[in-house]
């Protein structure tokens, strides 16, 4: 096996992590402050790439669309809180799961509505469609690169935004004690409005940025959420930093099982049956580690210190 | 006349109605020239089947299982696979007909899996628990579709139904007889196990888990019993509707299939025996018109599930008892309000 593979399959494991981790920063904050498990995460990462599909046709610019579809997925976001989340906060986890079900129906559908039944293929602009050489001769395409520097900055800024801004420490009180800063005075519907916008508009990036490689198509979100809800368990439900260690950790071992387990497998039984077997557990590798790590930690790799 | 005495009235009735109608329906209308809604109501049974294995987990247990689809799934595969086997050869051990075989192969495989995933799953509670038990859940999704010799993605066409002596499903009444007594020694087996000391304690956990530890129970013990119970009974109903459909693939055992069981048990009413049954009957019937008026039929599909989430507390049994109790005393206070 050639270096410059292991180091390809590394970049693009780095590039699936980041993207996991954007959707999972949204589900875990939604999680820590309101309490509140949303479902229909996935159908708002979906709603961004539809979004920013339709603007790239329209003004012709990919950068232009995805400028304007975050805010438009935020802005989706709120309606839907505003509209049907808000009212489930204080039900219990039972009645969130069965709401966002329902959510998610009825979004898949208004995009099926409005877009119709296929997917649509963003082009990407061509001084991002190239290839870049790397150091030691390694080819990767350019929007990879982008999507991971993109990734890394957006989690930077969520950083600052929760550990350095004002609005970030309302956003840690709240995780910590809502009713208690609801008492002082702040005021939590907004802030929890706010928050599951912050969060529909991190899955709507998500969704922007995977969208030119898969092309956007109805039912992209709900296969990815169930890989973003791995993440958040293995990083503890809550916690930032756990769900940005665990995208990681999933978006590598998810791309190396992928490219490496058949060839692992071939070491010790024949290839033919390595060719049968490694498909089938590489496809349940993250779940497999998901298993391991809960059965000695049940509340995940950094449980936050509430709750 | 007391509330309780009102409550079990109600309660009877329902189960009468509910007796007598999925019995008359579906063969009145077979035998007066329209076969199509036994297929209707063969799937409808089915799923009430599985509904009802999901409940005993989440409606006595308290357990937010997501993941209850994988046993229909592995129910379905248990069939498919040997019969597979059976026709183009090859795992001679696994190849048969054999309905015992298939329910033999059901039964191990769904204990087996729901042990395994309910020993880890089970050491967490809440939003934990939910996520684990859907993760768990599609990783049998993806490991049935990467296996290309069963069809993958494709799916897998059944070609003999389970054979056993004496009963040949390949008759469709014969087939729906066989659902519908299933349903019945289902319901009145959930019924005498809610009322049992084994019922009663799983129900204890799910109100008070800590006050019943400080008992002497060991709860952990009793909820993997009902985990393992509910899979396999859903494993049962997958039995079934492989043999209905004769084509089984993947796509069944998809966390959205979790979703839909799970959303005919809160529609029905999960306190109550019936509740997943009717909540099945609503689910199917409702699926059926609503797909015949438009292809979007998932949008007011997906309206109705949030509004009953908002609105009907209890489900469609907890409705019809308030509107009873109301109706007969007045005064009396509203269970859920």
């Amino acid at each position: 096996m050639e270096a410059s593979i292991v180091v390809i399959q590394l970049l693009n494991g780095l590039q699936l992590g980041i993207l996991l981790f954007l959707l999972s920063a949204g589900l875990t904050l939604t999680f820590g402050i309101m309490d509140f498990v949303n479902l229909a995460h996935g159908a708002l990462y979906m709603l961004g790439a539809f979004f920013c599909a339709t603007l790239t046709i329209r003004t012709g610019s990919f950068l232009m669309a995805v400028a304007l579809a975050v805010p438009l997925t935020a802005l989706a976001g709120y309606i839907l809180e505003r509209l049907v989340v808000q009212h489930l906060y204080h039900r219990d986890h039972l009645d969130h799961v069965l709401a966002t079900f329902g959510l998610i129906l009825c979004i898949d559908t208004i995009v099926h509505l409005i877009w119709g039944p296929e997917g649509i293929a963003i082009p990407l602009p061509a001084f991002l469609n190239t290839q870049i050489t790397l150091p030691g001769q390694i080819i990767f395409p350019t929007y990879k690169l982008l999507i991971i520097t993109t990734g890394l900055i957006a989690a930077a800024g969520l950083y600052v935004l929760v550990n350095h801004t004002r609005v970030g420490m309302l956003i840690r009180a709240g995780a910590s004690n809502r009713t208690m800063v609801g008492a002082l005075g702040v005021d939590i519907s907004t802030l929890f409005a706010g928050v599951f916008a912050l969060g529909a508009a991190l899955a709507g990036l998500a969704g922007m940025l995977i969208a030119p490689i898969t092309e956007a198509s109805i039912g992209m979100g709900s296969d990815i959420i169930i890989t973003t809800f791995v993440v958040i368990i293995i990083g503890g439900i809550g916690s930032m930093k756990g769900a940005f260690i665990a995208a990681l950790i999933i978006g590598l071992i998810d791309t190396f099982g992928r490219s490496f387990l058949d060839e692992l497998f071939a070491l010790f039984m024949t290839s033919d049956a390595a060719e049968t077997a490694a498909p089938a557990v590489s496809a349940m590798l993250i779940y497999i580690l998901m298993a391991i790590i809960l059965a000695f930690r049940p509340q995940g790799l950094f449980p936050p210190l509430q709750r | 006349m007391t509330e309780s005495t009102t409550r079990s009235r109600t309660a009877t009735g329902i189960s009468l109605v509910l007796i007598a109608g999925l019995a008359a329906v579906p063969l009145g209308l077979y035998f007066a020239g329209n076969a199509f809604w036994l297929d209707i109501f063969t799937r409808l049974v089915i799923l009430a089947i599985a509904a009802c294995g999901l409940n005993l987990i989440l409606g006595l247990g308290g357990l937010v299982s997501f993941g209850h689809a994988a046993y229909i799934g592995l129910g379905a595969y248990a069939v498919g696979v040997p019969a597979y086997h059976a026709t183009y050869g090859g795992m001679d051990a696994l190849a048969s007909y054999n309905g015992f075989v298939h329910l033999g192969i059901t039964l191990v495989v769904c204990a087996a899996f729901a042990l395994i995933t309910g020993m880890i799953s089970l050491r967490t509670r809440g939003v934990n628990f939910i996520m684990i038990t859907m993760a768990f859940g599609q990783m049998m999704f993806y490991a049935i579709v990467s296996i290309e010799t069963y069809g993958g993605d494709d799916g897998l066409t059944i070609d003999l139904r389970s054979e056993f002596p004496l009963v040949n499903l390949d008759n469709p009444v014969t087939l729906y007889a066989v659902c519908y007594l299933s349903l019945l020694a289902l319901v009145y087996m959930l019924h005498r196990i809610r009322h049992s000391r084994f019922g009663l304690t799983l129900q204890g956990t799910k109100f008070n888990e800590e006050r019943m530890r400080a008992l002497g129970v060991d709860c952990h013990k009793y909820q993997l019993t009902a985990f393992v119970l509910s899979g396999v009974i859903c494993g049962y109903a997958g039995f079934l509707l492989g043999n209905f459909t004769t084509f089984i693939s993947p796509e069944m055992m998809d966390w959205t299939r979790s979703g839909e069981i799970m959303f005919m048990v809160i529609l029905g009413g999960a306190a109550t025996l019936w509740g997943p049954v009717i909540g099945a009957t609503v689910f199917i019937i409702l699926e059926f018109f609503l797909s015949e008026i438009t292809v979007y039929w998932h949008l007011p599909f997906g309206l109705l599930l949030i509004f009953s989430v908002l609105f009907l507390k209890g489900g469609i049994s907890g409705a019809l008892q308030q509107r009873f109790n109301r109706s007969t005393s007045p005064r009396a206070p509203l269970s859920g309000e």
